[in-house]
């Protein structure tokens, strides 16, 4: 059974798709139980492979028993061990949250709706977990279709802002393959350990430089980093509720993932810095990207469509400390793929509840909201925090890492639209809180009670919210044995 | 000196969190309130129990979790921070009694989340003086600010939004874009941030870098009032007043004050800062804000504003008085945070009782008060006499100290503003307690029959007031501590 995690974490959740759709024939209530079951075992099997991976370094497994270079393997070292079950593990918070919206916003397709859901979660895990660039592929354009579809059942525009995800979507996609096409011309393999083995000789060949940059082009389409990232706040802004919450934590998350292993793994350290003169241009196009998407969000009036923003800039932290090219920034790329998860996926939940009550998210729809929803507004305030970067919570430990990373590496701008950001997330989010914090003027005068009712989020949503916002604080408080015991082993075996 | 383990610190912080569920869930506002005294005394036991300890000379510390390479969330009760943790936890005392005065005397609104808030602010406080390092006192820097907004913004209205949104501009403004980067400037000289006797900086940087780390952090912590990043406190003074007596004469502000004395003393080192020139830079700051505050308060009608000004000026005292880096001025300065404190909330507990009793809130409409309001006004005229700086109020030893210091640092410079401040002071003083107890013939605004505030709001600033005397007398443990302190910043 051990040995056989990985394959679960994948196959689960697809056999669970095909139940679930099924199930949706005779009963529809069925439909959320069965995904509980398929979701929870895959993340469960996820943070068990966690444990395994910690204890050994390194998990590997071959499906069906082929071996690698031929073969699919699937290889499961610190990097994507901690993003695997960080992955699945708010995947499954995040489908236990959404139920009412879910209810709401999708009747009579709930079953479709949590097949897609399932399906979605194979895409990421199967990319998250394969040793194989091919595969690798395949398994984004599965998690690409199923989230356009999810995008897809919102309501008004949702329909519209999915096409033209697809579309730009598809040519990232393409972009990749392109450059997978470029490495199996080349080298003959696409085992990424393989390749990575046979490419030191062929650095200088202009044909891999294409690859690498199609590769590269290709997830930052996918990642919608700045300047390519108009498709991603209609897309995620106007999906329905648990779709949202879903996609926008973590489907950006596994492209910078995805970025990271390419760099690290595939065309290795020496290639990514020393061989290639890309990263000055990089971490000042992240820069860019840091204090556009941060501009963007100040300008929106629509609470979601405002966190679609700060995601944007959000992408430029990551990408920008892992071109930084030392341990402290790669480590803080890869300590923000893991907090930035949590702290967005808190954010999308809050607004996931705040909506199911009052049905709007416009700012100035959101007045007195902290005496109407005490709770969902408290857990708002954690992850606001953790976003601008407050101690103790995790959001501040990973920016500590990039811009130590970027003092350490003399790229003073990065570390200029680092400080910037935080302060315009400061503006952004106290702005929201304030709205949120004052009712009506006129109809209060400061003294005696006011006569706001409570009307909080059920307790299936709350306890969720609740637990991932204690998340953020217990996250920033292990930083340091996350960084000791999971991120710098695998930095220092790729020589940094 | 030994450095004993213990985790007391850390349950001294976590009293008055641990008490908010209860505060939230409590039925009846007297069981509330019965668990808020609960806490605070809790707190100050705790504190106490361990000032023995400090006084023999030792330090206790304890490590919550090591988060990045070299630096930990870490307490450590020294000298400096027993002196400030008594006086913040102490006054939370005699301030909850106040609150319960105040908040149902004018039978204001949301007193759950007030005194939730408040609690949370304490926390925040004693975090900050127990920190052993930069990172601990900066994220309980920060928490503080954030649990002080509800708190400055209690009334809901459009004033104190607008005040809230001040507030937050420039504390954490500052703290974000001055503060932070100061900091990981810091860490990334020197690899560590804790805290030592002569700094953690010293030897790892050149004097330019030092003088620009310097003016970041000593304008970063905008709690303490350095101007020109005082003008949140008077905008904050819309604030019900037990927030403004406790967090803008006592905590919040002397939060700043005292971090700042931290990176003076703990991470720059009196010894760098002597040889790179750096101590008049801060004496300079210090004295601008010192003189501009006191002749600003001179012209204010509206009392909180006038101590709010007047509290700007004193904050500055203490920076002045470390920034002459002569042992005697350093004593002077860490004393003034203790004494300033009992008389300069002795003042805003005044301010509140007369407007909880008669409503009024300008100085012109308090003439002839006195008769009306005795012992409010005897605890004034006492309070101001301690932030003047005259004796018996302990607020005469920390000025002389002071001035002792810079007789000692040969800095005569400093002197005469000490004591033109002095006279500033007794000048916006000294005309409110007259005209409040001798009002020119047929000029009395209120009738010859003492009517006082309720009991809950007139004891405390007779209580405080009475220790800022016995201060004078007996100023224990307070100079103990100061000049302990000192002691180990001299490296004994």
């Amino acid at each position: 059974m051990m040995e056989h995690y990985p394959a679960l974490i994948v196959i689960l959740p697809l056999l669970f798709a095909f139940v679930v759709s099924g199930a949706a024939w005779i009963k529809e209530e069925l439909c959320f139980p069965l995904s509980v079951v398929g979701m929870g075992l895959s993340a469960l099997f996820s943070i068990l492979l966690l444990g395994q991976v910690a204890a050994t370094g390194l998990v590997e497994y071959r499906l069906g028993g082929w071996d690698t270079p031929w073969g699919i393997g699937y290889r499961v070292d610190y990097l994507n061990g901690l993003v695997l079950a960080v992955v699945t593990g708010l995947a499954f918070i995040n489908l236990i949250a959404t139920r009412k919206n879910v209810a709401e916003e999708t009747p009579e397709k709930s079953g479709a709706f949590y097949c897609l859901y399932l399906l979605f979660i194979v895409g990421l895990t199967g990319i998250l977990i394969t040793g194989d660039l091919f595969n690798l592929y395949v398994l984004l354009e599965v998690a690409s279709l199923t989230s356009y579809a999810l995008i897809g059942m919102g309501s008004g525009r949702a329909a519209l802002s999915s096409l033209n995800y697809l579309f730009v979507g598809t040519v990232g996609g393409c972009f990749y393959l392109l450059g997978v096409g470029y490495l199996y011309i080349m080298t003959g393999s696409l085992n990424m350990a393989d390749v990575a083995t046979l490419l030191p000789k062929l650095y200088n060949s202009s044909a891999i430089l294409m690859a690498f940059i199609f590769c590269m082009a290709g997830a930052s389409i996918k990642m919608a980093f700045f300047p390519l990232h108009m498709w991603l706040p209609n897309a995620y802004g106007l999906a329905p509720t648990a779709a949202g919450s879903l996609i926008a934590p973590l489907m950006t998350k596994v492209m910078v993932y995805v970025l990271i292993r390419l760099m690290l793994t595939v065309f290795s350290v020496d290639f990514a810095f020393v061989v290639l003169k890309m990263a000055e241009p990089m971490v000042w196009m992240s820069s860019l990207a840091i204090v556009a998407g941060a501009v963007f969000a100040l300008a929106q009036k629509n609470l979601k469509r405002m966190f679609c923003y700060i995601i944007v800039s959000e992408i430029g932290y990551m990408v920008g400390g892992a071109w930084l090219g030392n341990n402290a920034g790669m480590t803080g790329a890869i300590l923000h793929i893991f907090n930035d998860a949590i702290m967005t996926l808190c954010l999308f939940l809050c607004a996931g509840s705040i909506y199911y009550r009052t049905h709007g998210l416009e700012l100035n729809q959101l007045k007195g909201l902290f005496v109407k929803m005490p709770v969902t507004m408290a857990c708002f305030v954690a992850g606001a925090l953790s976003i601008i970067g407050v101690p103790p919570t995790c959001g501040f430990f990973s920016k500590w890492y990039l811009i130590s990373g970027g003092l350490q590496a003399g790229q003073y701008v990065f570390v200029g639209a680092l400080l910037f950001s935080s302060l315009v997330n400061a503006v952004l989010f106290f702005r929201v809180i304030e709205i949120s914090y004052y009712g009506d003027f006129e109809a209060h005068h400061g003294h005696g009670s006011s006569g706001e009712a409570v009307m909080e989020s059920p307790a299936s949503m709350l306890v969720p919210l609740l637990i991932v916002s204690i998340g953020l604080i217990v996250a920033g408080l292990y930083t340091g044995s996350i960084v000791n015991h999971l991120i710098t082993p695998i930095l220092v075996q790729h020589g940094f | 000196m030994e450095t004993i383990y213990s985790i007391k610190p850390l349950i001294a912080v976590l009293v008055s969190i641990c008490v908010v569920p209860l505060l939230v869930l409590s039925k009846k506002n007297n069981i509330r309130e019965g668990w808020t005294f609960a806490a605070a005394i809790v707190k100050l036991l705790l504190v106490l129990s361990m000032l023995p300890v400090i006084l023999k000379g030792n330090q206790i510390v304890y490590t919550l979790a090591e988060v990045v390479p070299g630096v930990a969330i870490r307490f450590r009760v020294d000298a400096l921070g027993m002196l400030f943790a008594c006086v913040a936890a102490s006054l939370w005392i005699v301030t909850s009694a106040y609150s319960i005065g105040y908040m149902r005397g004018l039978d204001e609104h949301s007193q759950t989340r007030y005194f939730v808030f408040f609690a949370l602010a304490l926390s925040a406080t004693i975090g900050v003086a127990f920190s052993a390092n930069l990172l601990t006192l900066y994220l309980f820097y920060e928490m503080l600010s954030l649990a002080t907004y509800p708190l400055v913004t209690h009334h809901q209205d459009p004033e104190a939004r607008a005040s809230g949104r001040k507030y937050l501009t420039y504390i954490l403004g500052t703290s974000i874009g001055l503060v932070l980067p100061a900091m990981l400037a810091c860490y990334y000289l020197t690899g560590t941030l804790e805290f030592a006797n002569q700094g953690f900086l010293a030897g790892a940087c050149n004097k330019g870098l030092a003088t620009v780390l310097l003016i970041f952090f000593i304008f970063g912590f905008a709690k303490a009032g350095i101007m020109p990043f005082h003008g949140w406190l008077p905008a904050a003074m819309v604030a019900p007043t037990p927030v403004s007596a406790l967090l803008h004469a006592v905590a919040v502000v002397k939060v700043g004050v005292f971090s700042i004395v931290r990176i003076l003393t703990g991470v720059f080192g009196t010894e760098m800062l002597g040889q790179f020139d750096l101590g008049v830079v801060v004496c300079a700051i210090a004295s601008i804000t010192i003189i501009v505050a006191s002749l600003i308060a001179l012209s204010q009608d509206n009392l909180k504003r006038m101590l709010a000004f007047s509290t700007i000026g004193q904050l500055s005292y203490i920076i002045l008085g470390v920034g002459l880096l002569s042992p005697k001025g350093i004593t002077g300065g860490m004393l003034h945070i203790a004494m300033h404190a009992f008389g300069k909330i002795t003042l805003f507990f005044c301010a509140g009782a007369i407007f909880v009793a008669t409503g009024k809130r300008n100085i012109s409409e308090m003439v002839g008060i006195g008769r009306r309001m005795p012992w409010t006004m005897g605890a004034f005229f006492v309070g101001s006499l301690s932030i003047i700086g005259l004796p018996p109020t302990g607020g005469f030893l920390s000025k002389w100290y002071l001035v002792l210091g810079t007789l000692e640092a040969n800095q005569i410079t400093f002197l005469f503003v000490l004591l033109g401040s002095s006279l500033l002071n007794a000048a916006y003083f000294m005309p409110v307690v007259y005209r409040a107890f001798f009002p020119p013939p047929g000029t009395a605004m209120f009738e010859n029959k003492v009517q006082e505030a309720p009991v809950f709001c007139a004891a405390p600033p007779v209580i405080t007031a009475f220790i800022s005397v016995i201060l004078f007398f007996y100023p224990e443990p307070f100079f103990r501590l100061a000049s302990m302190a000192v002691r180990f910043i001299g490296g004994q």
